[in-house]
């Protein structure tokens, strides 16, 4: 299956019955798959809406009568939804959204690039808030991360971002959906549905006294603190005796996986650490290896944007090199391996 | 003794914030008095978006959802779609309806959304102090319209409700106000009708009141009735701009043919 379609068949197999989007490329197969596929689901509603705003407002409301929803767009249709995912944050409705990103910045091109990496893990929206980002590598992890995304959306009440780029939303693997294991979400008390046998309900972002608000602000930090501690994710491959290191994700650390092996395979001690979640940054595991990684050697799609929390994780204990390719290229393994070279030898690595 | 009027239950007992003379405590008292006539209130769910009327929570005791300024109609549409049997309706303003909502409106107009717009029109943005509304009338003066509106910078006012009527989805639109006594017992009458048409599952439904706003026209409140019966009709006609109710075989008989 493709890319697209399996975040669509992921969606509905997690208990996705609602779908609102506009067309934006690279990501049309998916509007597409849902607006059939949400037929032959009980209760399933699919709209292309008319602007990517009303989508995610169409997505608020979907949750808040309780349903499980997801918009997906490319980067410019995202940075309109930006509005709607503060609101879903203010409020605490769970939602799942995917950005198949493409280059930038304004209309940009549609080819494959990490320039959002910003917008994601810093909210585009206004206010003090968080979104899950969860960065899949693989076609299989595509369908791994939208099913968990749905119950780590209801478990927190809070938006997901599935972030991707046209790159994975086109490529084709074989995957399962067999590796999902439901979570238990607690009962959702906060829905609105009609004050029958109960009183009614009130969903808002609005609190004008101050007090109030700093009192949400520090409720929402505290379920923030409780992300950070369950939901961050990560792989490392080949670290163990590791003297550098690439920190990259997505389609960058698939492609650095490759020159990883390469190096490997030409005696050079190379290791990769992949962030699965953006938001939680896996610092920890950065800071832990402070010290005793020589260098830690970030590659993106973009000009460097994860690098900043690479370097904030390591507060300076340990130095960093950037490798950036931006606009819509994608290196080859064998790119990115002659700059670890040179990086390896330069700093003297290989003796 | 006969008791001939009661204060409706749905309206909590509470001070509103709404100024002296405004037109927002009259039809958030009539849509109580609706609900519990039609015995709706245990099925409803009421989106104020911004504006004046953001804090109707606190007065209207059914379930509410705040939507950001301009988006009510696309969250009604993803509460309705969810839950096609319970009554779902927006309270919006003008600006919120004719100016940063017009998409939002339009659009779920179009789809025939099964939910119900009461639209306050008091061509003014209320909430933020007094600025130019889309329905601000030619001449006008606003606290952004200082010299009058004109037709050359700021265009004519947009008739919205007109706009809504020519499309296929909208069943029921009306143009009221709340005045007098008697056209106040006739908005209560177009809510409840077209409370009813949505209830029937006939399509959009649409009520537009033009509501007095005293102080940022700097009026008393019964020369703001008066400006209203004789300059804002000259823009904006009352009466029925369209009525497809009776004839109407809504969604599920429209997809069947």
């Amino acid at each position: 299956m493709r890319g697209n379609t399996i975040v669509g068949e992921a969606a509905v197999r997690a208990g996705c019955t609602c779908y609102f989007g506009y067309p934006i490329t690279p990501q049309n197969q998916l509007p597409e798959y849902m607006s059939r596929r949400l037929t032959e689901v009980e209760g399933g509603i699919f709209i292309q809406s008319e602007s990517e705003l009303s989508a995610i407002n169409m997505v608020l409301g979907a949750s808040v009568a309780g349903a499980r929803v997801m918009t997906s767009s490319s980067s410019p249709g995202i940075s309109l939804k930006q509005e709607g995912i503060s609101f879903l944050c203010g409020c605490e409705l769970p939602a799942v959204i995917v950005n198949m990103v493409r280059g930038g910045p304004g209309l940009g091109n549609i080819s494959p690039a990490q320039s959002d990496y910003f917008q994601a893990t810093r909210g585009g929206g206004h206010g003090d808030y968080r979104v899950v980002v969860l960065a899949p590598g693989s076609c299989q992890e595509v369908a791994d991360l939208t099913m968990a995304a749905f119950d780590i959306a209801d478990y927190y009440r809070n938006p997901v971002l599935i972030l991707a780029d046209g790159m994975l939303g086109q490529m084709m693997e074989p995957v399962t959906f067999e590796n999902y294991a439901p979570r238990q979400i607690p009962e959702k008390d906060y829905i609105l549905d009609g004050a029958k046998n109960r009183p009614s309900r009130i969903n808002k972002s609005l609190i004008l006294s101050p007090q109030m608000m700093e009192d949400h602000n520090w409720k929402l930090v505290r379920k923030y603190k409780t992300i950070e501690r369950n939901e961050t994710r990560y792989e490392e491959f080949m670290m163990d005796d590791a003297k550098l290191a690439v920190v990259a994700y997505g389609t960058a650390a698939r492609i650095a996986k490759g020159a990883v092996k390469r190096a490997r395979g030409d005696g050079m001690k190379v290791g990769l650490i992949r962030p699965i979640s953006l938001w939680p940054f896996p610092s920890d595991i950065i800071r832990k290896r402070a010290g005793k990684t020589d260098l830690f050697f970030v590659f993106e799609m973009s000009t460097g944007q994860m690098v900043d929390d690479v370097r904030l994780a390591l507060e300076g204990r340990s130095e960093v090199y950037f490798h950036g390719r931006p606009g819509g290229i994608i290196p080859t393994p064998v790119e990115v391996l002659r700059i670890i070279s040179r990086q390896y030898y330069q700093k003297g690595l290989g003796e | 003794m006969k008791k001939v009027y009661e204060r409706p239950k749905l309206l909590k007992d509470a001070i509103m914030h709404y100024c002296p003379g405004c037109g927002h405590s009259i039809v958030t008292k009539l849509i109580a008095e609706v609900l519990e006539e039609m015995n709706l209130a245990d099925r409803t769910i009421c989106i104020p978006p911004a504006g004046c009327a953001v804090l109707t929570y606190n007065y209207l005791d059914v379930d509410t959802s705040e939507a950001a300024h301009g988006r009510a109609c696309a969250v009604a549409t993803g509460i309705k779609r969810v839950l096609p049997d319970r009554l779902v309706f927006t309270y919006q303003g003008d600006g919120d309806m004719a100016a940063i909502g017009t998409a939002e409106t339009i659009h779920a107009a179009n789809r025939g959304e099964c939910f119900t717009t009461i639209f306050m029109n008091n061509a003014v943005y209320g909430m933020t102090g007094g600025q130019m509304a889309p329905t601000t009338l030619v001449g006008q003066k606003t606290t952004t319209s200082p010299f009058g509106r004109t037709v050359k910078n700021e265009g004519a006012p947009i008739p919205i409700s007109e706009m809504i009527a020519i499309l296929g989805g909208a069943v029921y639109i009306e143009r009221t106000t709340v005045t007098s006594v008697s056209a106040v017992k006739n908005t209560k009458r177009a809510i409840k009708k077209a409370f009813t048409a949505q209830v029937d599952g006939l399509g959009f439904t649409l009520v537009e009141v033009l509501s007095p706003c005293p102080t940022n026209w700097k009026m008393t409140p019964l020369k703001a009735c008066r400006w209203i019966e004789e300059e804002m009709t000259k823009a904006y006609p009352l009466g029925v701009l369209k009525d497809e109710t009776a004839r109407t075989p809504g969604r599920e008989a429209a997809n069947a043919d």
